[in-house]
């Protein structure tokens, strides 16, 4: 039974077809790529998921369970976490006030106890304060927990999207571009990042990414997407050889000649 | 710490204050001003009249100053004959603040720093709440004598601690979660309303409301219920613009919030059960300072305590990234919802605390020009900071009064200003600042 599994699913904005019949399966510990020109339809792919758009059609699920219809802070809390391609970070929080924040579903003090600071909702901060300090370290960012989050370096804001990610316990983690914009010495350090996030906690991941690198390094298994479908899946090397993707992706180029 | 930084340069007179009080916490200002409404108790009539000054300043001088160029400007508008020797007033008005508050305040204040930080130290060895009940009170007992001075300076002081309930209040939408909400003197409204319901028409005979229902000498005791039953009606009001405004993201929430601030306002007009336009007057004299006093001082806290949750947090969360919270497991709508009746029930309380000091309530005082205020305490004082809508409200209340003089070019003035604050801080004076009560309460640690 696979921990995520994607089937038959299609959504189209108006009359653009953006995604069709679009089929997944992802094992507890897989590591799956998916590739495509831009506006293939990838981020929608993962919007869809998520549950920030509803599918027109098909059906979702994760961990046996239907999650099509459910909103995207209720799949996260199931344990499907995301990261953005631009980050998403909040401008005015602090580096621990955004670890903080990804445990919202896991404390239960309530409303009494978000008025009147009762001795529940401070045992449950200063431990969620704890963990946030141990993900903090793992990330190697635990250095610039007080600072706002604006003012951190790029590399360091992109381990920070990862830890807050990660500090939902996910099951299953959808990276978005985790290397845009990236130095060839920084992508190499978020392929080790993601590859340790990997093996400690036997992760499912499922990865968009533009540079081939990546994708070679990290996957066991890639999709291309052309146009909101699925062309040619396999291992990395067959994909990346195949004469259609190839032609989708020199395609792109003869056209802005 | 062995932080050694070099001194900045002393050259500004603000710097070299600012290194002088540096070392000094709030029971420190505390004892400073305790010892200026002493002060004042002893000599403040006598320097009045050997200043030459009619009667004692109010408000440190400042209605004394702006009476003399108010007389002024009527001359040169209108032509009013200006008597020249009240110009005597300005200098003395200053020397009076000077006498009577600056110079005790800063010597009493730099003088008892060490013993201030010491007892302050001592007492964090208790839990917060004594330190925090220790300093409230002496805050209060330094307010009360203050007060009693005369009935001017009275109504000024409640006015003003419901300002600062109030405007927290909205800081709570419009700063922390950062969505445009006009509605607030709506809820004011319905507060002010519900809670003079429950004292007039239960413990008081009124020509619009009836006889009393109940009457025992302890009624006062029930101003709690009247202020809950106040608050609690305002978050239900603030439930209806809820559910529709928060759906979707955008302009919504201001234009169906302003559409809630008339519809309450023509509501009160019309209902004629409630006095219409008229209003409901005779409240009970049950806001008194204490009662005030101890109501904003809880809602301050309350408040506090819900926006350094993470359930508070959330609400920036919301505010910086809506896409990212709900990704992040944050219920977003329940967030929204939850902030917006909260702060719906501070301004419902204000308005039941408002209504009592003032002993009567209409609805033209909730009015566009209510909400234009409020609007100026929050975004004068700073977005996302309680110590910035504490500044706010009392800044601007403090110049509403003393600006009074000048009548219709109030109006000018204090526009001016905002606008002057918003070029230069657009955030507002203290924006985005946390307000740590152990660090409020707690002795000033010095590099």
């Amino acid at each position: 039974m696979p921990l995520l599994h994607v089937t038959d699913m299609s959504h189209n904005f108006g009359g653009l077809q953006a995604v069709s019949n679009y089929n997944l399966s992802l094992d507890p510990g897989q590591i799956t790529g998916l590739i495509g020109p831009n506006g293939a339809g990838k981020t929608t792919i993962f919007n869809l998921i998520t549950g920030i758009y509803r599918p027109t059609k098909g059906s979702v699920t994760f961990d046996g369970e239907e999650i099509v219809g459910q909103k995207p802070n209720q799949t996260s809390a199931m344990g499907l976490a995301r990261t953005f391609q631009e980050m998403k970070l909040w401008r005015h929080m602090t580096v621990m006030e955004h670890i903080k924040m990804a445990r919202y579903s896991k404390f239960t003090y309530g409303l009494l106890g978000a008025f009147l600071d009762t001795p529940n909702r401070r045992r449950q901060e200063s431990d969620a304060t704890d963990l946030a300090m141990e993900y903090l370290k793992m990330f190697a960012v635990d250095q610039f927990a007080d600072q706002l989050v604006v003012n951190l370096p790029y590399g360091a804001q992109r381990r920070v999207e990862m830890a807050r990610a990660m500090v939902i316990e996910p099951k299953v983690l959808l990276l978005d571009e985790p290397t845009v914009g990236m130095t060839p010495d920084e992508m190499m350090a978020m392929i080790d990042v993601v590859r340790q996030a990997h093996e400690r906690f036997n992760l499912a991941i499922f990865l968009i990414e533009h540079r081939l690198r990546v994708v070679q390094e990290l996957c066991q298994h890639v999709q291309a997407l052309v146009f909101g479908k699925v062309l040619v899946e396999g291992s990395p090397d067959e994909v990346q050889n195949h004469p259609k993707v190839i032609e989708a992706y020199i395609g792109e180029q003869e056209v802005s000649f | 710490m062995d932080e050694t930084l070099a001194p900045k340069k002393a050259g500004g007179v603000f710097s070299r204050a600012d290194q002088l009080f540096k070392p000094v916490p709030l029971l420190g200002y505390l004892f400073g001003f305790f010892a200026c409404v002493i002060w004042e108790q002893f000599i403040g009539d006598g320097l009045a009249s050997v200043l030459g000054l009619p009667k004692m300043p109010v408000l440190f001088g400042l209605v004394t100053i702006f009476k003399v160029l108010a007389g002024i400007v009527s001359l040169l508008i209108k032509g009013n004959a200006f008597d020249w020797t009240t110009l005597v007033h300005i200098p003395a008005a200053v020397a009076y603040f000077f006498v009577v508050y600056l110079a005790p305040l800063t010597l009493v204040a730099r003088a008892t720093a060490n013993l201030a930080n010491g007892i302050a130290r001592a007492l964090q060895k208790f839990p917060l709440i004594v330190s925090a009940l220790i300093q409230l009170g002496l805050m209060y007992s330094i307010l009360h004598i203050w007060a009693e001075m005369s009935d001017y300076r009275l109504i000024t002081l409640k006015l003003t601690l419901v300002a600062v309930l109030f405007t927290l209040s909205l800081n709570i939408i419009n700063g922390y979660m950062g969505e445009f909400s006009c509605s607030h003197p709506g809820f004011m409204a319905i507060g002010a309303y519900m809670s003079s319901l429950f004292t007039v028409g239960l413990f008081a005979n009124d020509k619009v409301l009836g006889e009393a229902v109940f009457t025992f000498s302890g009624a006062y005791l029930t101003f709690p219920l009247a202020l809950l039953f106040g608050g609690l009606m305002a978050s239900l009001g603030a439930l209806i613009i809820a559910i529709p405004s928060f759906k979707t993201r955008g302009d919504y929430l201001a234009i169906i919030s302003l559409a809630f601030l008339f519809i309450v306002k023509s509501f009160f007009e019309n209902m004629q059960a409630l006095g219409g336009s008229r209003g409901i007057a005779g409240q009970p004299d049950w806001s008194t300072l204490p009662v005030i006093f101890i109501t904003v001082a809880f809602g301050v806290w309350m408040i506090n305590n819900f926006v350094t949750s993470t359930m508070g947090k959330a609400l920036n969360a919301v505010r910086d990234d809506e896409t990212a919270a709900e990704a992040m497991t944050v219920n977003t709508r329940k967030t929204k919802m939850t902030a917006f009746m909260f702060g719906a029930f501070w301004a419902g309380v204000a308005g039941g605390l408002l209504a009592h000091v003032l002993r009567y309530v209409n609805p033209a005082m909730f009015s566009i020009q209510k909400l234009a205020e409020v609007l100026a305490m929050v975004y004068f004082g700073g977005l996302n900071s309680v110590y910035g809508s504490i500044v706010g409200a009392v800044s601007i209340s403090l110049l509403g009064e003393a600006l009074r003089p000048l009548e219709i070019l109030k109006w000018i003035v204090i526009p001016l200003l905002l606008i002057l604050v918003m070029i230069y801080r657009p955030t507002g004076l203290i924006a985005f600042k946390e307000f740590d009560t152990r660090q409020v309460f707690g002795p000033k640690e010095m590099d």
